[in-house]
């Protein structure tokens, strides 16, 4: 593998507190200080003029769909959006079928990754058996078998004694539990945000307060039994603020922000198109302002992109019925910019930190840093560029995005996985 | 001014001048109703189905007896006896139905915006005949247009809709076109059953039944369904009907020109007392016959029939 020499692109790397124009060296697929002379004759040279080099991006709450629904997206196909999005490690979710409940679907998901996916793809395992939240999953032989957290995703855990002895259980491990956060005796049925807007379409609403409950419920669990739990996709201006004030009494808990909570309203929904239909719904533009202000003083800890493919078929329904999600891989970095690096002034350096070092660390993974000797794994993107955004002409298996044929700003120029190029800003370079 | 629409999906997007064109048209044909040979050939030769995924007695009926006095053939296809029950997707259903050449698309389904999914995906009209809770136009139409039979003019008029307002198309609908009326609309009940967020609509929202009714004009009742108790929206229909149920004593501090409503079907005893449903202030039957005409009008104008006369605004 030749070396690789990155060219006055600029270096951001919030772990090691570097935000200037320089170079980046690769050799044997790891960062290095710089290249001998002889090295440097030889390194394949890129051009960052203009370019943000950056570790590559890390998404903690992805969907690939496989083994079960290969036709929404699968192992391969979901590392290619990831490479296209500047991505370079996602963490699965288990709502697989069969769900990620057993050490044998594990072990069955890591020889595909192994095989297929052209970014690092790491597992989670369930709560629970087969996400019912009836019985414990045998969490430390999966734990044993390399998932990195355990979640009972969408099927949030609604008994709270089970979720007790989860917490407990885990710890032993080591394990941060993940949980959606939804009780769900207050969202049968429900379809949307609960508010205004769900009044006036006549669809079923879905309060912030079943996300609250649960959410204060979790704090509590984190506080009672010294595990750490991390809430995904928050969504509720309240489950902001009760995670700041569990936070200031140093409970073990983490939040992520989707791109599209802080990007999109329930108002989007007034069409009734279900490419706006997503688990939490859409909210309100206080609760949006809300989760950028926990984006900014640290509440919310990192954004993850809930990458949840679906086909035009399955979307292409009633409202009530299309099923929940949205693509985020390949979106994820420009909406986030144009939300927070320029409507809401974050720098470019915090939101590098929030969906690189941050999101590694929450997982204790071996990414999101340009630290010398640390893997070769580095996103360059170039801020200003405006393209548009064609679904159907992306990586993915599915089409369902929100910004299926708008203009973006902000776009991936070439993403490398430990030294090697795996996404060249048009193709990605397949196994 | 003329007729632009091909679909009536909401009564949110009609101008006043295109109620009016409705309500003028049905006023028209409500004449025909009365002649010894109810029918008219403005539909001749056009064939207009009725899908029906939500039961529905009423509705239906009114619309297939619309069609019929518009001298259209019509189908009627029911959840049943369609091929959703083999899990056909609503957009092959409908495509097909297109496919068979019919001229027109009556739709009631349980899902909210249907119609306007349908509007985008066919080449035919669409007339919304209830999606879920979100809209019921035809209902709308036929309540307002038996509120200026008997007020005239809405504009100021003080019209109080009491009962399940969350879950009600019939509402929606209604304050839609009372609103554009310029009346004064109260929603009153139980404040799960009227939620303070459904004030987004531009109307008032109360659970003091008494200051509510007071000189109220118009008092539309809404069916308490049973359901709604077991999900615990309120705790017993005696409760309901202690609370919020219209009788005697209540109907006393109505406007003493006032009239009453209701959509039906009624549950006697319940959100009404039977006197009052079949006293001289119910106008709920002649709501039943105006909404014929008011259905004969939109299938009518959608159909690319064109008013014959529009009379000035109530």
């Amino acid at each position: 593998m030749p070396a690789l020499w990155i060219q006055n692109a600029r270096v951001i790397d919030p772990a090691n507190k570097r935000n200037a124009v320089g170079d980046l060296f690769v050799k044997n697929g790891l960062i290095v200080a710089d290249l001998s002379a002889a090295d440097k004759k030889k390194a394949k040279v890129i051009d960052g003029t203009n370019l943000v080099a950056c570790p590559g991006l890390v998404d903690i709450h992805v969907h690939f769909r496989e083994p079960g629904q290969t036709h929404k997206e699968n192992i391969a196909t979901g590392s290619h959006c990831a490479a296209a999005g500047g991505f370079t490690t996602v963490v699965c979710m288990p709502n697989t079928s069969p769900p990620a409940s057993n050490t044998g679907t594990i072990q069955y998901i890591k020889d595909v990754i192994k095989r297929d996916a052209v970014v690092k793809v790491l597992t989670t395992g369930c709560i629970t058996v087969d996400m019912k939240g009836e019985a414990l999953a045998p969490i430390g032989s999966l734990a044993k078998a390399g998932v990195v957290a355990i979640t009972d995703d969408g099927d949030c855990v609604q008994s709270n004694e089970l979720m007790r002895r989860a917490c407990e259980y885990a710890k032993m491990f080591e394990l941060p539990i993940m949980d959606h956060c939804q009780d769900h005796s207050m969202t049968v049925d429900a379809v949307m945000n609960e508010g205004e807007v769900s009044a006036r379409l006549g669809l079923k609403g879905w309060p912030n307060a079943a996300e609250d409950l649960i959410v204060s419920r979790n704090a509590i669990l984190a506080t009672y039994t010294g595990a750490h739990i991390h809430m995904q996709h928050i969504s509720s201006r309240n489950a902001v603020e009760i995670i700041r004030r569990a936070k200031d009494r140093g409970v073990s808990i983490s939040a992520e922000a989707t791109p599209h909570h802080i990007a999109l309203t329930d108002k989007c929904i007034e069409g009734y198109d279900p490419k706006f239909k997503m688990n939490p719904p859409l909210r309100t533009a206080e609760d949006q302002e809300a989760i950028i202000e926990g984006l900014r003083d640290g509440t919310i800890d990192i954004i993850a992109t809930d990458h949840a493919p679906h086909t035009d078929y399955e979307k292409d329904k009633e409202f009530d019925y299309a099923p929940n999600g949205i693509l985020g891989l390949e979106t994820a970095l420009p909406v986030t910019l144009d939300i927070l690096l320029r409507k809401n002034r974050f720098s470019l350096p915090k939101v590098v930190d929030l969906m690189t070092r941050k999101p590694a660390d929450l997982l204790k993974l071996a990414a999101g840093t340009l630290s010398v000797g640390a893997a070769a794994d580095i996103c360059l993107f170039d801020p200003k560029e405006k393209w548009t955004y064609d679904a159907r002409a992306g990586f993915s298996k599915s089409s369902n995005s929100p910004w299926d044929g708008e203009e973006l700003q902000g776009r991936i120029k070439t993403t490398i996985v430990d030294g090697r190029v795996v996404y060249d800003g048009k193709n990605v370079r397949k196994r | 001014m003329s007729w632009n629409r091909r679909h009536l999906l909401t009564l949110e997007e009609l101008s006043l001048a295109e109620l009016d064109q409705i309500h003028a048209t049905a006023a028209s044909f409500k004449k025909i109703l009365t002649r010894s040979v109810k029918k008219v050939p403005a539909l001749r030769g056009k064939t207009i189905v009725n899908l029906f995924l939500e039961p529905s007695t009423r509705t239906r009926m009114a619309f297939d007896m619309a069609a019929k006095r518009l001298s259209a053939d019509t189908i009627s296809l029911d959840a049943k006896s369609s091929s959703t029950t083999k899990g056909e997707s609503l957009r092959d259903t409908a495509q097909n139905i297109e496919a068979l050449q019919a001229d027109m698309i009556v739709v009631r389904h349980s899902a909210p915006g249907s119609p306007l999914y349908l509007s985008k995906i066919l080449g035919i009209p669409v007339i919304n005949a209830g999606d879920g809770a979100h809209e019921h136009p035809t209902q709308g139409l036929l309540d307002t247009f038996t509120m200026r039979e008997r007020l005239g003019s809405l504009k100021g008029r003080r019209v109080v809709i009491l009962g399940d307002i969350l879950y009600s198309r019939v509402a929606r609908s209604n304050i839609q076109a009372l609103k554009t009326f310029g009346a004064d609309v109260t929603l009153v009940g139980p404040s799960t059953l009227v939620p303070k967020h459904l004030e987004a609509l531009g109307v008032t929202v109360s659970h003091d039944l008494r200051s509510a009714l007071a000189d109220a004009e118009v008092v539309m009742l809404l069916r308490i369904q049973h359901e709604r108790q077991n999900a615990g929206m309120f705790p017993s229909i005696g409760e309901y009907t202690s609370m919020f149920g219209l009788n005697q004593q209540r109907a006393a501090w109505l406007h003493p020109n006032a009239i009453i409503m209701h959509p039906g079907p009624i549950n006697r005893g319940v959100e009404i007392d039977s006197e009052l449903a079949d006293g001289p202030r119910s106008v709920i039957l002649d709501q039943v016959t105006n909404g014929i005409a008011v259905r004969m009008a939109v299938l009518y104008l959608c159909a690319g029939g064109q008013p014959e006369y529009v009379t000035p605004t109530g």
